[in-house]
């Protein structure tokens, strides 16, 4: 097969497109992030996220999250094909703003939780998971 | 999918005034994401479970909204600060519109 211009043309715009991927994906999160606080800063503070260092399953990974003071969490996959998780809203009843519950991860990523406070500021936190078998199916 | 949907729920049945208690749910599942594809193919469609509330006695214990992202069988735990007798209500909302509920009393010895 001969080379020609417009094929070379093609590949490189092929190959950009490849290129722009995981930009996209990063995108991706930042939208779902700024959707959840409002274009507004996250800070560090109170909030713990507990995760493991590497799950063989991706299909079923255990998470979880407190932050003393706040309103609600949110959690975020940064490498799924959609970023949000889970919001948690805790009313005037709980015992503590804390919850465990068991989530997907689509390959080895940054797993990130966000929390809005009383004041309405937020803060956040992440952890790096790592993905044997990833919890997509393709 | 309504069918051989249970929900599990672990709660105590006592607790003190005042006491923070935990409450453990599990509820059967497939929670299908809308990104898995058949033998031929196409898209299986999505199927989830989008939210799940926790009240007692009429006052919020947690509400969450769940994405495709949690896990077949969504599991919770998280707890709450037991005031007086009553009941827990726990309450499943399926995308196709299911309703799916469970209701555990709590006695303040």
């Amino acid at each position: 097969m001969k080379l020609t211009r417009r094929d070379a043309l093609a590949w490189g715009l092929g190959a950009t497109a490849v290129a722009m991927l995981p930009m996209r994906a990063f995108a991706a999160i930042e939208d779902s992030i700024a959707e959840f606080t409002g274009g507004a800063e996250a800070g560090s503070g109170d909030i713990s996220l507990d995760a493991p260092e590497i799950a063989e399953n991706g299909n079923t990974v255990p998470v979880s999250v407190a932050a003393p003071g706040a309103v609600a969490i949110r959690l975020f996959a940064a490498g799924n094909p959609t970023p949000g998780v889970a919001t948690f809203n805790f009313g005037p009843a709980a015992g503590s703003q804390s919850a465990s519950t068991r989530i997907r991860l689509a390959g080895t990523q940054d797993v990130i939780a966000i929390a809005q406070m009383e004041d309405g500021s937020f803060i956040q936190t992440a952890k790096t998971v790592k993905v044997t078998i990833g919890g997509c199916g393709g | 999918m309504a069918s051989g949907v249970k929900p599990r729920v672990k709660s105590p049945k006592t607790a003190s005034a005042g006491e923070v208690v935990t409450l453990k749910t599990l509820i059967s599942h497939p929670m299908e994401s809308g990104q898995r594809k058949d033998s031929d193919g196409n898209v299986i469609p999505r199927s989830i479970i989008n939210r799940f509330t926790c009240e007692l006695n009429g006052n919020m214990v947690v509400d969450v909204t769940l994405e495709p992202a949690i896990s077949t069988n969504p599991y919770f735990e998280f707890e709450a600060k037991v005031d007086a007798t009553g009941e827990f209500k726990f309450t499943w909302y399926d995308d196709d519109g299911d309703v799916y509920e469970d209701i555990q009393a709590i006695e303040v010895a």
